[in-house]
């Protein structure tokens, strides 16, 4: 019981009872909103039996008494007033100085300048992702005269990081992977008795598509993250600041040696998915099917045109890119929060994937065309 | 200043590794007083904060806050007497996903249920009390100057009354001008609201400004005295901190 409420000719007499503190917060809020101030013209606070009185019940009392002197009625305390309403009071005749905000206008002209605003915005940034693209492109060819220049410590760094630390993960996957496929067309193919065509199977999907793609996709997930959050992460202690500061190119020192990285390291780590493709592939076969290994291989040579294996790896260099230039340029967007941050590594993940999918789309289509 | 001290930490040790930080610190928070945690960089001032708050269990020791030793407690009583401080800590620490608002709400909303209105008017009152205008409230972490986030982490510490304040570094980073009027905020708040306030600071300005009592970490131990007292300590480091170039320029402009 905090609060008791005695209603005479004259007005409104609150008895305020035990602990007003925040402990309590809940039940002061519920018992100052269920007293009804409107016909009293003089309220009596009565804090003879106030045991104590936080900030914070001071506060919500004093509001709910300015209520009621807004409402014309007197407030008088009998007992002493609060201690803490001194303070509010030299609070209140202390405005805090207002913030300039900008006010947006909800009108015609408003929605005018907002669509404006985003399409500038839209164009700037298009221009923004060209001009980046095109300085890479700059700074490699650039780079390729001088040894010193290529950064390779640096780019050994990013083998080492993207590529060999990643072998066991896009090993697994594979293996799994082609097992999976080799045990879906077991079973169809066995209703045409047909089941020797799995290693055809096998061989065909794993080279042409899955060993790239599949890495690929464990590349943009591992990697194109870790590029966006690296330098987000530079950028927010202004550490790209400082490299530009002293004349460096961050370009050359940052984004060329993670590009160049991958390069070489998505090709070979394709090159291991095929291998332990073909490997889950034969286990599945000998076990399942009971094709030996000496019939597995000869049936791979005979299933295999020429360029199958080429057809799949010459993606990877492409892949390689896609991973790397989005994954450094939402590294390079993170600009003052760390929010962004996470924002900017899950964009560049998403969008990898997005274009790692896409690119190989055209690269089938165009392959057909090709008859490649 | 007779009653028992707030805060009490009797002879503790904390070591990481061989690393030897504090051996036997003694320490007394007098209930209404504004204390300086002053000290070389890497003296451990932060540790012995973060000991104090009940974030590190100190090696040896045992530190009393309101007469409960919280190197003992469970975490579940720890939580209690956590809720009786705010802190602020040095970067502001405020939730960068939250607007300033939320962020004060935030203590709030987890101790109690409440209605939306009380919620604001709450919000509101925490604002003010800091300088803050209600503008500010929507406005994400982000978006504020230095000073303001100073500001508004002050307003999340105060969010559930506490008596005890902690401020790490309040003014660190901050133009003087800022520094000044934060001083004065946390001067006037301690005037209203009688809090305690424990301060880590480098600042002389604020020490002198502020602080009734100054406590230096030295050679893993603590010296602690009224700031005159502190001001004539023999220690090389102390004169050296209090007399050195930069000192006078701080003593010499208040006719110190």
């Amino acid at each position: 019981m905090l609060l008791e409420t005695t209603r005479a000719s004259d007005g409104l007499t609150l008895r305020l009872l035990g602990e007003w503190r925040i402990e309590n917060v809940a039940a002061i809020d519920a018992a100052l909103r269920a007293i009804t101030l409107a016909p009293a013209a003089r309220v009596v606070v009565d804090s003879r039996g106030l045991e104590s009185m936080d900030l914070c019940g001071a506060w919500l009392l004093k509001r709910r008494l300015g209520e009621a002197q807004a409402a014309g009625a007197s407030v008088v305390f009998e007992g002493d007033p609060p201690e803490h309403f001194a303070f509010i009071e030299e609070m209140a005749a202390h405005p805090p100085a207002p913030l300039e905000l900008r006010q947006g206008e909800a009108s015609l002209l408003g929605v005018m300048a907002w669509l404006g605003r985003v399409s500038v915005d839209q164009v700037q940034r298009q221009r923004a992702a060209l001009g980046f693209f095109g300085r890479i492109v700059v700074t490699g060819l650039g780079a390729l005269g001088s040894v010193r220049r290529l950064r390779l410590a640096s780019v050994a760094r990013h083998v080492y990081e993207t590529g060999i630390q990643a072998i066991p993960i896009v090993a697994l996957i594979a293996f799994l992977i082609s097992v999976i496929v080799a045990y879906l067309g077991a079973q169809q193919l066995r209703q045409f008795g047909a089941e020797i065509f799995t290693v055809d199977l096998v061989a065909v999907a794993v080279l042409r598509e899955l060993g790239v793609l599949l890495t690929a996709i464990i590349v943009a997930g591992r990697s194109g993250s870790a590029f966006a959050a690296e330098i987000g992460v530079m950028r927010l202690n202004d550490e790209v600041d400082a490299l530009k500061s002293m004349g460096v190119d961050y370009f050359e020192v940052l984004v060329l040696p993670r590009v160049i990285g991958l390069l070489i390291a998505l090709p070979l780590l394709t090159i291991i998915a095929d291998a332990m493709g073909l490997a889950g592939g034969a286990l599945l076969s000998s076990t399942l099917l009971d094709i030996s290994l000496s019939q597995f291989i000869p049936r791979v040579q005979d299933a295999l045109a020429p360029t199958t294996f080429w057809a799949g790896l010459i993606k990877a260099p492409v892949f390689a890119l896609l991973i790397a230039l989005i994954g450094t340029y939402r590294g390079m967007q993170v600009r003052d929060s760390s929010r962004e941050l996470g924002r900017l590594t899950t964009v560049a993940v998403v969008q990898s994937i997005f274009m790692v999918i896409f690119a190989d789309a055209v690269f089938a289509v165009v392959f057909v065309e090709l008859d490649f | 200043m007779s009653s028992a001290p707030i805060i009490s930490v009797r002879g503790v040790v904390n070591r990481f590794g061989a690393q030897v930080v504090h051996d036997g610190v003694d320490l007394d928070v007098e209930p209404g007083e504004v204390l300086g945690v002053v000290g070389g960089s890497g003296s451990g001032k932060s540790v012995l904060l973060r000991t104090m708050l009940g974030l590190h269990r100190p090696n040896a020791g045992e530190v009393r806050v309101e007469g409960r030793d919280i190197t003992r407690l469970s975490e579940a009583e720890l939580l209690a007497v956590k809720r009786g401080y705010g802190v602020t800590f040095q970067h502001g620490a405020l939730f960068s996903s939250l607007t300033v608002a939320q962020n004060v709400q935030l203590p709030i909303r987890e101790c109690f249920d409440l209605s939306d209105d009380a919620l604001n008017a709450l919000t509101e009152l925490r604002l003010r009390m800091v300088g803050l205008p209600p503008e500010a409230g929507s406005k994400l972490p982000s978006q504020l100057s230095g000073g303001m986030i100073k500001r508004a982490a002050l307003a999340r510490a105060l969010a559930l009354d506490p008596r005890l304040l902690f401020l790490d570094e309040p003014t660190a980073g901050l133009d003087p001008i800022s520094a000044a009027a934060f001083d004065e905020l946390v001067s006037y708040l301690h005037r209203g609201l009688r809090l305690t306030v424990v301060m880590i600071t480098h600042d002389l300005d604020t020490l002198l400004a502020l602080c009734s009592r100054v406590a230096v970490l030295v050679d893993r131990k603590i010296v602690v005295d009224t700031l005159a007292g502190i001001m004539n300590h023999p220690h090389p480091w102390i004169r050296e901190y209090f007399h050195g170039p930069r000192a006078r320029a701080a003593v010499g402009s208040r006719g110190g």
